[in-house]
């Protein structure tokens, strides 16, 4: 479980995140959407520790997170698994270089381990007969199936993905999506995804947050999401004509 | 001035986080190995060639503003020894190396910053500062004064066939001049020179880089001020060296 308390975040003197509360239940798919601009990728950079925070508390389990030192949040980090926006495969290493790195640099497997856990790991997301191939031969699709290899190569605790469907098309989008839903379910993960893609929202989003220009402004689950009473979130919900037609037929 | 101290303060925090504790040894063996190569091996040509050119233009240079009966020939060699030795071999190819190594170090580095690679390091508990650069500082620690003795062959011998082909001094005066009164210290100096300005390409440069912030056009500006910063600092440390180590 990860837990965040009252968190605040400022860049140059400007405040982009405003008093976040919020839990992430393990085993679920946890979504975080809003607009461009809303504070999504902050609160989640904010929360795997890429961006420091200037007030409030971010807890994994019963370990607080935020008031580790270097060393010791390394040691959490390995538990964390993360696939990027633009997927942050090394440019310089092949496809199984990619997903064995993990490996190489925290266990002490050997190497027909190592290939057969790369092999297994490229196999659960699809990706056959590529583990030569450098990340400039791939296309998004697969840089984004590659990436999660790679983040659920050590068995993380945590996931989280960041925009995991910005560049792909509709059905490459909804693979990713059954696959992120299908490996939180399997591993038992805590898994955060940042999204503005509808369809992901109503297909994975177990439990959402909604952030509306860096505030919390709704909490609740696919089921309740077309009900809320937040304006905010209908206006982002139903920003598209065809959304609109679907609203007033119901 | 308080943003230059804090751009200081980083610049000493990012080498406090390079030179701790490697993760593991035989990953970064790997990396050191490429680094070698790519940083190292690569830059053989463009040395030698610059270095037997510079050496052929030194001794012709030194020859035609010499010609006197009172000066002996040999003294071209002499010259010429002394010049690639103490300043051409060493400050000449550390700006070389800055321009080539410090844009490379810097934007890849930089690049690897915009595409969030370096956070992806991060978030699997890798110390991305020291995997990606310290095994730059073993690469260009090790292979420069390699470099400069490379440079200092080919500069004499470009000296040579220039010197003898353009008939201004016979071969036997050449080498005779190459071995008067030679100072095997010079050598020490040039190699110490060397190894503080790898020092200041390696770690100019994968500061700018590491610190990027925002695009493709950052990762220019930075891989500029890598080679512009080195550069200053390799002229500044030039002076303070021979005054440290000659006077």
């Amino acid at each position: 479980m990860i837990k965040v308390n009252n968190l605040n975040k400022f860049f140059y003197g400007k405040q982009v995140l405003t008093d976040i509360s919020v839990t992430f239940e393990p085993g679920k798919t946890n979504l975080i959407i809003g607009k461009s601009g809303s504070g999504k990728t902050v609160l989640l950079k904010s929360i795997v520790g890429l961006h420091e925070i200037e007030s409030g508390e971010i807890w994994y389990g019963d370990v607080h997170f935020n008031k580790l030192d270097f060393t010791q949040m390394k040691e959490i980090r390995k538990e964390m698994g993360m696939l990027f926006q633009g997927s942050a495969l090394f440019d310089s290493m092949n496809v199984e270089e990619n997903v064995r790195f993990p490996l190489d640099m925290f266990t002490r497997q050997s190497d027909e381990e190592k290939e057969e856990r790369v092999n297994f790991c490229l196999k659960r997301v699809n990706i056959i007969n590529a583990n030569k191939l450098l990340p400039s031969e791939l296309s998004g699709g697969m840089k984004k199936r590659v990436a999660i290899a790679r983040a659920i190569s050590l068995n993380p605790r945590y996931l989280f993905c960041d925009e995991p469907n910005s560049g792909l098309d509709p059905l490459t989008s909804i693979l990713i999506d059954d696959l992120i839903r299908e490996l939180t379910e399997e591993y038992q993960m805590t898994t955060i995804v940042n999204t503005h893609d509808m369809n992901s929202v109503m297909k994975i989003g177990e439990k959402i947050v909604f952030l509306n220009e860096g505030v919390k402004c709704w909490e609740g689950s696919n089921t309740e999401v077309l009900d809320s009473e937040c304006t905010a979130l209908n206006e982002f919900i139903f920003a598209n004509p065809l959304a609109r037609k679907l609203r007033k037929a119901r | 001035m308080i943003r230059f101290l804090s751009q200081l303060g980083n610049y000493f925090l990012l080498l406090k986080k390079v030179f701790s504790k490697p993760e593991k040894a035989q990953v970064y063996y790997r990396q050191t190995m490429h680094e070698l190569v790519f940083l190292g091996f690569n830059s053989v040509g463009i040395i030698a060639i610059i270095s037997f050119f510079m050496g052929a233009v030194i001794t012709l240079q030194t020859a035609y503003n010499t010609e006197n009966p009172i000066y002996p020939t040999y003294l071209i060699g002499l010259g010429v020894r002394d010049s690639i030795l103490l300043e051409f071999s060493s400050t000449i190819s550390a700006l070389i190396l800055a321009g080539k190594v410090g844009s490379n170090i810097a934007s890849e580095l930089g690049t690897m910053r915009v595409t969030e690679q370096i956070d992806a390091l991060e978030i699997m508990g890798v110390n991305s500062a020291s995997y990606l650069i310290l095994p730059k500082f073993v690469a260009t620690l090790f292979f420069n004064p390699i470099l400069t003795l490379i440079s200092i062959s080919v500069g004499i011998v470009g000296g040579w066939l220039a010197g003898t082909t353009a008939g201004v001094i016979t071969s036997e005066d050449f080498i005779y001049g190459i071995q008067y009164s030679f100072i095997p210290y010079y050598v020490t100096y040039a190699i110490i020179k060397t190894l503080v300005f790898a020092f200041i390409i390696t770690s100019v440069s994968s500061f700018q880089g590491y610190n990027v912030e925002g695009g493709a056009l950052e990762v220019g500006r930075a891989s500029t001020k890598a080679v512009v910063y080195s550069s200053v600092l390799i002229l500044l440390f030039n002076v303070i060296l021979t005054q440290l180590l000659l006077s």
